[in-house]
């Protein structure tokens, strides 16, 4: 971890900003009424059940507060939170448990 | 404005947005709190969430900022995570396409999961409104969702200096996504389009500037549709 330059910073603000809007714009505006090619839509719905995952799953297993050491209690808030979203497709509920596990183990454990 | 028309639904959306307002706050209040625990000044914690208004993408950046990534691959990797808006651009389109371009353009800074998720059911249930209609509706279930998350990341911005290491936000990140992913895994092929994912991206942690989380959204992503369609081969043989 180390601070992040505010030139950089902006680049990636100023990028982001102008990225995301073109993402958003691209079919809505330049497409109209016109069809699109069923294996570009069939790529876009796994985008971000396969990029989320991808990002979280080395901070879960090599957590940086531990210095890269699993951990019981960073695994075990991780596994609730998954388990209660696909049980009860509730986004609010499974942040709660997965904090709530989160807190209560290191609590116990410290 | 041309919406006057179609108050009604602008209500309508409005009651069909707020439920969402429990997932901005928050989320926003998160972002707000990381953001300045990285090191960013309020100027520059509210330019990012008022101009890019995309929370996941938001979080990707800046967590990919800390690990001292390089610019370009932290810009397209925020903007791979963003990929699913241009999904909901896309399936939007054949509601909303025939409305005059400045509304369009307006709509698209607005397609985020909620808006998407209130007006693809709305649009699929009443297939008679009107275009007008539809994009009152659109803009309805937006209104009580952007300002609590513009105002929440300011307040958590304005608190983040503040909280100590022990309340443990490092982990608030995987927390968040990980919640947020259960009910994105409806189907076979998403659940095998993550767990895809989660192999290659502990497989290629060694690869340089974290160009490891870019194969392996492609690899996940790729393995989700081929899933697919032989899924719905095998639907048809049977």
């Amino acid at each position: 971890m180390s601070s992040i330059d505010p030139t950089t910073m902006w680049i990636v603000i100023v990028g982001m900003a102008v990225g995301s809007f073109v993402l958003r714009f691209v079919f809505i505006g330049f497409v109209g009424d016109r069809a699109m090619p069923p294996w570009l839509l069939r790529h876009l719905r796994y985008t971000a059940v396969a990029i989320l995952p991808a990002l979280i799953a080395p901070l879960v297993v090599w957590p940086a507060a531990t210095g890269g050491q699993p951990d019981l209690p960073r695994t075990s808030a991780a596994t609730v939170a998954l388990v209660v979203g696909l049980l009860t497709k509730n986004v609010i509920a499974a942040i709660f448990s997965g904090a709530a596990t989160l807190y209560g183990l290191l609590y116990l454990i410290g | 404005m041309a919406f006057t028309t179609s108050n009604s639904f602008y209500w309508k959306g409005f009651r069909d947005g707020s439920p969402f307002v429990l997932v901005a706050i928050p989320f926003g209040t998160l972002f707000g709190v990381l953001a300045t625990e990285a090191g960013l000044d309020i100027v520059q914690t509210m330019t990012f969430t008022a101009t890019v208004f995309a929370g996941a993408a938001q979080f990707t950046a800046l967590q990919l900022l800390q690990e001292e990534t390089p610019t370009l691959i932290v810009l397209a990797s925020a903007l791979a995570v963003n990929l699913r808006v241009a999904m909901y651009s896309a399936a939007l389109t054949p509601y909303l396409g025939g409305a005059p371009l400045w509304q369009r353009a307006v709509a698209a800074y607005f397609v985020v999961d909620q808006s998407y998720a209130c007006s693809t059911v709305q649009f699929e249930k009443e297939p008679d409104m009107t275009v007008p209609q539809r994009m009152a509706y659109f803009f309805g279930s937006i209104s009580p969702i952007a300002p609590l998350w513009y105002l929440c990341t300011y307040l958590g911005a304005v608190l983040g200096t503040q909280i100590p290491d022990s309340w443990a936000l490092d982990f608030a990140l995987p927390i968040t996504f990980l919640a947020m992913l259960g009910p994105m895994l409806r189907t076979l092929p998403h659940v095998i389009a993550a767990l895809v994912a989660i192999v290659v991206a502990l497989l290629t942690t060694a690869v340089p500037y974290n160009l490891g989380l870019l194969i392996a959204g492609c690899i996940g992503m790729m393995a989700g549709a081929q899933a697919e369609v032989m899924l719905e081969r095998r639907k048809v043989q049977a």
